[in-house]
């Protein structure tokens, strides 16, 4: 293989509406938003169909007394399950969106039991954690599945008692006649249910949103009880008869081949079953070149791999050096861009003629995802037919990939889908699905493959640096005349960014100010890079902010007042509606108190996002420490140390609508503390090729003593559908940090991780 | 013979050989297991995890950085990934599994930490939970800067932190109700 093809799924992430997702990659697997009738015909069976016992693993026998009237629910003699289609990585979807179906069937939730359901494309349409997706995308087809079987149940009941459906109600999983006072539960309700045919479109009746039991209230997690037990839950957890433990070592430099290695002498180790030589498919994103480990322990494969020598051929790998790139960047920055993907008005005439000015340059490292469980699957082929347990969030592409891999159709391979220890993006690459695959049909025994946390880190699909020369104008008003942004990138096949790394007509604040021009210009590179929470959001709302934030102080104005005035009038701009940014920012100054008087050394600081359909503003208050002297950063320049504190971080969210608030929360709190967490010393660098920082004890995150608090704000006006929340709140942390630190101490921070500028946490 | 069921209902036989000179004996949750023949240098972990199918102790690092693999040795917080098993000795180890009671009734930690919903992913909260019980062990009633450096050593990726030290806090005060109600 002399050239390293790679087909990442670049715009899952962003492809926000749920319409389709524009990529080759998922060609087979398109999300379609099904009407109404649509969705019946796909999902509705009449007489409660067998669909989901054909393939869920453990559905009970079908008989006459089970009512399914879609792949969402299931009631009969051991009560109401309710499927949850896409991936749980921690985004909280496993509860929230069974409460929706739960909501419009009209169950109590103590009386559901919520299981994950099975990878079926067909039944479901394309299952998969990410962009923020699962909740805009299912919500209607979920009320939809609720409301189908509950006015069925409705039906049912009327047919048993001889009365019109419409003197019905229900009310805690039972059929209510309250003339009567008669009533009947689900539970006994299901056999005749069953038996009904599928009702007709205006026989389904949504509930009014007023009338919600559920959501919008708060909920504790499905499987909390397994996991503070320590039940087996996840990837890693499984076990089956027989399994051996598989490790996998690729070239530490992407892109190298195996030489030689010396397979015999690892052969005689303990415990070891077999160790041999996979060629990669030459996919990147599937399987890479290495050398396969199986043997009779985890531990022993793990000592085998340590005792393990390759010799690699490197002459396509990976040269790629972070040291470098800055240094063509700083170059790059003074000469015009690659291209431009934006350009309005006359920037270059507007910044030679302003009243005031600002300039500066930007940087931000590559980081990992580094899901605390690293990556593994299970995997067993017997007789044509691969079966796979696996912690991924693109459950239908690891099908399809692994099929290629050994070589059957996709419908000969089952997946069995996990609890995901974590997700950030890195899930929804299967390589460790295929490396696990192609082991298992080599050995032809089941095996656990296992990646050590270095391999988790080094062979990452990145979040990629960047670098933006930033200038721009005010007016003698102090209103923003120009904005000019000469974004430095990485390309992969020295033509498209990478994912994640490219700019478009979408960022902020195109369309808010009168001349902008965005220029982009790419470096090559070859370690993979990929959608990490947030895609792009991440990194440049730390910039732009940021930089909104110097312009404002360039016009000796308040940040706050610029920030809504360039928001100006509620109104749709592209995606995004100002009106919903300007409320939130609103309500996260007014709950964080701008403008108060604040104790000496502290700052407030203000940054709003728009990502992921999500509206989040966030206000920072820290405390800067003095200068405490110089020390070297990781780029070898000396600089001062100091001390940051950070108090609170108070956000604001419109994300419509709330389905679950405890889990809302959860992920706004969490978000906040990732984003503090990447933004303060996270980053991975390069040498030769080779990631230098694989490990927490060099790629250090946050951790409970240096947790801020964290205030959480919705807003739902009631006019918008819900959105996703896994994502949103992650971007606006740090430019809101940042613009804090300036605030507090005039030191302007344009590095990620700020660690670079010596900022340390308290 | 011990049978350890896993989410698919499989049940994985843990065989309890006493024959080679290199077995040992290993008290965990009460119970001791008689491990075949082992590398003594094994790591707690992987004998916890692969042996004896107690998986509710996680990897994380496999350097004693993240916490996820944290268990007591005889009541104290241990990072079990670093620990090789020959070490344990006469210790008693408790892992997430051994903290509800036999009737599988939760106790105070696991209990607020269902109720204040603490996990995401979950994957780093048996770890979390292993590290508070040490705590509260020894320090029922820990004050904010106590706990947070008694957790210091657990890593949560997806940054539960401020639920995490809520929990403890609910805990601690449940146990210390119920001891003033059992007086
Ligand atoms: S796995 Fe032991 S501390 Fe991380
Ligand atoms: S809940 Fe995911 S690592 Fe803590």
């Amino acid at each position: 293989m002399t050239s390293l093809s790679y087909a990442g799924i670049s715009e899952l992430a962003e492809a926000v509406n749920g319409q389709r997702l524009h990529n080759s990659a998922l060609d087979e697997f398109r999300v379609v938003k099904l009407d109404r009738r649509q969705f019946l015909k796909l999902t509705g069976v009449v007489g409660g169909g067998l669909m989901l016992a054909s393939v869920a693993p453990r559905a009970h026998a079908q008989d006459s007394a089970t009512f399914q009237p879609n792949g969402y629910l299931k009631i009969d003699s051991d009560g109401i399950q309710i499927f949850a289609k896409n991936p749980e990585i921690g985004q909280g979807v496993k509860t929230s969106l069974p409460m929706i179906v739960a909501e419009e069937l009209d169950a109590s939730w103590s009386d559901v039991q919520v299981l994950q359901a099975p990878i079926d494309t067909g039944t479901y349409g394309y299952q998969f954690a990410g962009g923020s997706m699962s909740i805009p995308t299912n919500y209607a087809t979920l009320r939809n599945a609720g409301a189908t079987a509950r006015s069925l149940l409705i039906r049912a009941a009327a047919n048993k008692w001889n009365v019109d459906k419409a003197t019905l109600a229900t009310q805690n999983s039972h059929v209510v006649d309250s003339a009567s006072g008669r009533k009947l539960s689900y539970v006994e309700l299901a056999g005749d249910a069953a038996s009904l045919p599928m009702p007709s479109d205006g026989e389904v009746a949504l509930k009014d949103p007023k009338q919600f039991r559920l959501l919008g209230t708060r909920l504790t997690g499905v499987d909390n009880e397994a996991i503070v037990k320590g039940e087996p839950l996840f990837g890693i957890d499984q076990s089956l008869p027989g399994l051996k433990y598989a490790v996998y070592q690729k070239c530490p430099a992407i892109g190298g081949t195996v030489s030689s290695a010396n397979l015999a002498d690892v052969k005689k180790m303990p415990g070891i079953v077999d160790a041999f030589v996979l060629e990669g498919n030459g996919n990147a994103s599937e399987l890479l070149p290495g050398v396969a480990i199986v043997a009779n322990s985890t531990w022993e494969a793990m000592q085998a791999k340590k005792a393990l020598r390759v010799e690699w051929d490197e002459s396509d790998a990976s040269k790629d050096n972070w040291e470098q790139a800055s240094n063509e960047a700083d170059r790059l920055r003074l000469e015009n861009g690659q291209q431009q993907v934006v350009n309005q008005g006359d920037v270059d005439a507007a910044l030679e003629s302003s009243a005031g000015s600002a300039s500066g340059f930007y940087k931000y490292h590559f980081v990992s995802h580094a899901p605390l469980e690293p990556q593994n699957c299970t995997a067993s082929f017997k007789d044509g037919a691969l079966v796979l347990w696996a912690p991924t969030q693109t459950p239908p592409q690891a099908i399809g990939s692994a099929a290629r891999i050994v070589g059957v159709a996709p419908n000969k391979v089952t997946l069995n889908q996990m609890r995901c220890g974590g997700g950030f993006g890195r899930r929804l690459y299967n390589d460790f699905v295929c490396e696990a695959a192609a082991i298992a049909k080599h050995v032809g025994v089941p095996i656990k493959l296992q990646w050590t946390r270095e391999d988790d880190i080094a062979y990452d699909l990145f979040r990629a640096g960047g670098f933006h020369q930033m200038d721009g104008s005010v007016d003698a008003d102090g209103k923003i005349t120009g904005w000019r942004d000469r974004f430095i990138t990485f390309t992969a096949d020295g033509n498209r960014p990478v994912t994640g790394g490219s700019l478009d007509a979408s960022v902020f604040p195109n369309g808010l100010v009168p001349n902008m021009r965005v220029e982009q210009t790419s470096l090559k590179w070859t370690n993979r890079c990929a959608a990490w929470r947030a895609p792009g959001s991440n990194v440049f709302a730390f910039v732009v902010q940021s930089f909104l934030h110097e312009l404002a102080d360039a016009a000796n104005r308040d940040h706050l007042e610029v920030l809504l005035e360039v928001l100006g009038e509620p109104r749709r701009l592209g995606r995004m509606h100002t009106g919903r940014a300007s409320g939130v920012v609103k309500l996260a100054a007014e709950k964080a108190g701008w403008g108060r008087e604040l104790p000496k050394g502290h700052g407030l600081g203000v940054a709003f996002y728009f990502s992921h359909q999500g509206y989040v503003a966030q206000v920072a208050e820290v405390g800067v420490g003095d200068p405490e002297g110089a020390r070297q950063n990781r780029s070898g320049e000396s600089v001062q140390q100091r001390k940051l504190y950070v108090h609170k971080i108070t956000t604001a969210t419109d994300v419509g609508p709330i389905v679950n608030l405890s889990g809302a929360e959860n992920q706004v709190q969490g978000s906040v503390i990732d984003g503090l967490s990447t933004m303060m010393d996270l980053s991975v660098t390069f040498e030769n090729g080779r990631v230098q920082e694989t490990n927490f004890d060099r790629y250090r995150m946050l951790r409970m003593p240096s947790t801020p608090q964290v205030a959480v704000h919705f807003i739902d006006t009631g006019e918008f559908p819900p959105t996703g929340l896994g994502e949103p709140a992650f971007p606006p942390v740090a430019p809101a940090v940042c613009n804090a630190i300036f605030a507090a101490s005039g030191h302007r921070v344009r590095t990620m991780p700020i660690s670079e500028e010596g900022f340390y946490l308290a | 013979m011990e049978q350890v069921p896993d989410v698919l209902g499989y049940h994985k036989t843990v065989v309890s050989k006493i024959a080679h000179d290199m077995s040992l004996n290993l008290k965990v949750n009460g119970a001791t297991h008689s491990l075949p023949e082992i590398d003594p240098q094994t790591p707690l972990l992987w004998v916890l995890r692969d042996t004896l199918g107690l998986v509710g102790t996680k990897y994380g690092c496999g350097i004693s950085q993240c916490g996820a693999c944290t268990v007591l040795l005889d009541g104290k917080s241990t990072k079990s990934c670093i620990f090789p098993v020959a070490s344990v000795g006469d210790s008693e180890v408790t892992t997430i599994e051994g903290l509800a009671s036999p009737s599988g009734e939760l106790n105070a930690l696991q209990k607020a930490w269902v109720d204040l919903d603490v996990a995401q992913c979950g994957y780093c909260q048996s770890g979390q939970i292993m590290a508070a019980e040490s705590l509260l062990r020894t320090n029922p009633n820990p004050e904010d800067e106590e706990i947070d450096s008694a957790m210091a050593s657990n890593i949560c990726r997806c940054g539960t932190y401020l639920r995490i030290r809520q929990a403890v806090k609910t805990a601690a005060k449940q146990n210390l109700s119920d001891d003033m109600g059992g007086e």
